[in-house]
C-alpha cells in the first residue's frame, strides 16, 4: 500500500501564520497552530494550491537537486512536454533537447515520446471498458490522490495506466543498460518537472510498486542554465536530431492534450482544483450522461503548464504549444512497444482519512457534536482560529486538536463573562 | 441506544441549481461517518432525485433526515400539486415535466424509479391539491 507522502514543506522563518493557504486548500490539510501553517500530511493531495499562494514563499515545493547526477554514472533527462512552452520562440524541441545533454545529462528521453505510447494503449482500453465509463485520466497524481481520499465510488473509473513519466523512464533505463552495459543502479533517470507532484508519485507511487524515476528536479531550477546552453548550442550549431514525439505526445502539457489524443469527442477535460472538485462531486452523483467516455482532470490550471514549477504564465505557455505543434508530425508512435509493462501492478483503494470516528455510531455521536458547535460559532469563517472554517474548527475540536476558546469571538464572550464575574465580586 | 442525527433540509424553487445542496451535505457527512461507499452512491442518487423533483414539479419543499448507526431514513414532503396516479408515475420514461422543465435535461421520467431502485424502502403518502411525501430509507448493512 502507498504509504501517505507529502512534497509541500515549510520555511518556518518566513510563515506569518495567515490565512492565506489555509482558505485556498482544497482538502482543508492545513492548519495555523502556534502561529505557523501545518500539513496534516494524509488530507494534503500535493496539488501545489498553498505554494501558489502563499506571499511570504514560506510554502516550498521538495525536489531534488542537479547536483545528484554526480551520484550515478549515467544519467537520462526526462523532459516533461511542458518544458518545451516555457521557451521563446521554440521551432525545433531537438535544441532544448541537445541543450540537456549540454548540461552534463549523458542521454534524454522526452516524456512526450511515452505519451504518445499512453495515448495508444488508451485508445484500446477506453473504449472495450464500456462498463467503466468514463474513464478518469490518472496522468495527474493530485486528481488520483484526491480520488483515493474523498470519491470512493469513483476509483472503479480510474485508468489503469502508468502516466507517460514513467514508461519513459522505464524505456530510458532499458536503453540506457542496452547502450552502456552497466547495472541498472548506476542509471540515474532524472524527471524534469513542472510540479511537486510527482515528487510524491516517484516516492509513493498510486497503482504501481516502485517508480523508475530516480531523481525529480524542477523546472524553475533548471531553467537558466537550460537557456544559456540553447544559445551554446545554437551557436556552435550542435543540435542534434533527438526529438522521437510528435503532436498528440506534445499535447499532453496542456489541458485537454491528452484526451485529444483518444481521437474521440466524448470527451470532457477540467482544470484547476476547484473544477476538477466540481466535477467529480457531480460524477459521483451521476449527473453526467453515460454516454462520456473519458474524463481528463488537471489539478493545475491550464493543465500541466500551470505548475507551480514552471516558469512561463500558463495561458501564454499554451499558446507555445500550440504554435509548436504546427512543425511536428501528428504521431511519430503509435503502438505500445511489446517489452514494457505499461499496466497498474497495484490496486488504488480508498482511504477514508476523513471519518470521525472508529465505529459509525462513535462517528455518529461526533458528527452531533460537530453540528452542535458549528451552531455555536458566529458562521463568519474568519480562519483567526487557524482552521479555514467555523465547520472545520469544529472538527478539530471533536477529533481532540483543537478548543472552543481558539475562536476569537468565543474567547471575546468568555472574557466579558470573566470581568462581569469579577465586578460582582468587588 | 438509539443514538441518532437528524437534519433538516428547506428545498426552494428559487434557483433549480441548488437542488443537490442538500444531498450533498447529506452526503459529506456519511463520508465522515464512515458509511460503506456503495451505501453512500444509492443515498445521494436517491436523494438528489427526489431534491429535483421536488423543485421541478412541487415548488419545494422540505427533507427530513434521520441517521441512525444503522440506517438513514429521508423524508420528502411538499405541498404541490400530488401524484394522480402513482402506479404511472412509477414507470420508467413517463414523465409530466413541463417542455422547459425538458429542454433543461430534466423529466426523462426516471426520478420516482430511480428513487425506489436506489432506496431499499419507499412508501409515498399523496393527495391531490394537497401534496406528497415520500419516505425512503437506506439499510447500511446488507439486511440479513
Amino acid at each position: 500500500m502507498s504509504e501517505f507522502y507529502t512534497s509541500v514543506h515549510l520555511d518556518e522563518s518566513k510563515c506569518k501564520g495567515c490565512i492565506n493557504c489555509i482558505k485556498r486548500c482544497p482538502t482543508e490539510a492545513i492548519r495555523v497552530r502556534n502561529g505557523k501553517a501545518v500539513i496534516t500530511t494524509k488530507y494534503c493531495i500535493d496539488c501545489g494550491e498553498c505554494i501558489r499562494q502563499c506571499k511570504n514563499h514560506a510554502k516550498l515545493p521538495t525536489h531534488d537537486s542537479m547536483d545528484e547526477i554526480k551520484n550515478f554514472k549515467y544519467t537520462v533527462a526526462l523532459p516533461a512536454p511542458s518544458l518545451y512552452a516555457q521557451v521563446n520562440n521554440l521551432d525545433d524541441i531537438d535544441i532544448v533537447l541537445t541543450a540537456l545533454k549540454d548540461m552534463g545529462f549523458d542521454d534524454v528521453f522526452e516524456v512526450s515520446h511515452a505519451a504518445e505510447i499512453v495515448s495508444a494503449i488508451s485508445r484500446k482500453y477506453v473504449p472495450a471498458h464500456k462498463e467503466d465509463w468514463p474513464i478518469i485520466s490518472t496522468a495527474c497524481p493530485s486528481v488520483t490522490r484526491l480520488i483515493r481520499v474523498r470519491f470512493p465510488n469513483l476509483i472503479d473509473h480510474l485508468l489503469p495506466i502508468k502516466p507517460p513519466m514513467e514508461i519513459a523512464a522505464e524505456m530510458a533505463r532499458k536503453r540506457a543498460i542496452e547502450k552502456t552495459g552497466l547495472p541498472s543502479e548506476d542509471i540515474g533517470i532524472f524527471f524534469l518537472s513542472p510540479c511537486p507532484a510527482k515528487v510524491t508519485s516517484v516516492k509513493s507511487p498510486l497503482g504501481y510498486r516502485k517508480s523508475d524515476v530516480d531523481c525529480v528536479l524542477s523546472i524553475k531550477d533548471i531553467y537558466p542554465k537550460l537557456i544559456a546552453s540553447m544559445k551554446t548550442v545554437v551557436e556552435e550549431d550542435r543540435v542534434e536530431e533527438l526529438s522521437e514525439t510528435g503532436n498528440i505526445g506534445i499535447s499532453w502539457g496542456s489541458s485537454g492534450g491528452e484526451a485529444g489524443g483518444l481521437l474521440t469527442d466524448s470527451y470532457l477535460a477540467a482544470d484547476g482544483i476547484e473544477n476538477v472538485l466540481k466535477v467529480l462531486e457531480d460524477l459521483e452523483d451521476q449527473k453526467f450522461a453515460n454516454t462520456l467516455s473519458f474524463i481528463e482532470l488537471n489539478a493545475c490550471h491550464g493543465g500541466c503548464v500551470g505548475g507551480v514549477l514552471a516558469v512561463e504564465n500558463p495561458f501564454l505557455a499554451k499558446v507555445k504549444l500550440k504554435s509548436l505543434r504546427k512543425y511536428i508530425p501528428i504521431a511519430r508512435t503509435h503502438d505500445a512497444p511489446p517489452d514494457i509493462h505499461p499496466d497498474w501492478d497495484e490496486p488504488v483503494h480508498y482511504e477514508p482519512v476523513f471519518t470521525l470516528g472508529d465505529s459509525m455510531i462513535q462517528s455518529l455521536v461526533l458528527m452531533k457534536k460537530v453540528d452542535e458547535l458549528t451552531e455555536k460559532f458566529p458562521g463568519l469563517d474568519c480562519g483567526s482560529c487557524g482552521a479555514p472554517s467555523c465547520r472545520a474548527l469544529a472538527e478539530d475540536i471533536v477529533r481532540g486538536n483543537a478548543s472552543e476558546k481558539d475562536c476569537i469571538h468565543i474567547f471575546k464572550q468568555y472574557i466579558h463573562k470573566l470581568s462581569d464575574e469579577f465586578q460582582n465580586l468587588q | 441506544m438509539s443514538e441518532s442525527l437528524n437534519l433538516n433540509y428547506i428545498i426552494t424553487n428559487e434557483d433549480f441549481t441548488r437542488a443537490g445542496e442538500a444531498s450533498g451535505d447529506v452526503k459529506s457527512k456519511l463520508k465522515m461517518m464512515g458509511v460503506p461507499p456503495e451505501v453512500i452512491r444509492k443515498v445521494s442518487i436517491a436523494m438528489y432525485e427526489g431534491e429535483i423533483n421536488m423543485v421541478i414539479h412541487a415548488g419545494g419543499g422540505t427533507i427530513d433526515v434521520i441517521i441512525t448507526a444503522d440506517d438513514i431514513t429521508m423524508i420528502l414532503k411538499d405541498h404541490g400539486p400530488g401524484i394522480a396516479d402513482i402506479d404511472l408515475a412509477m414507470q420508467a420514461g413517463y414523465s409530466t415535466a413541463s417542455e422547459n422543465v425538458r429542454a433543461l435535461g430534466f423529466g426523462a421520467g426516471m426520478g420516482l424509479p430511480n428513487m425506489k431502485k436506489y432506496s431499499d424502502e419507499m412508501t409515498i403518502d399523496t393527495e391531490l391539491g394537497i401534496g406528497t411525501t415520500v419516505t425512503m430509507k437506506v439499510y447500511f448493512k446488507p439486511k440479513s
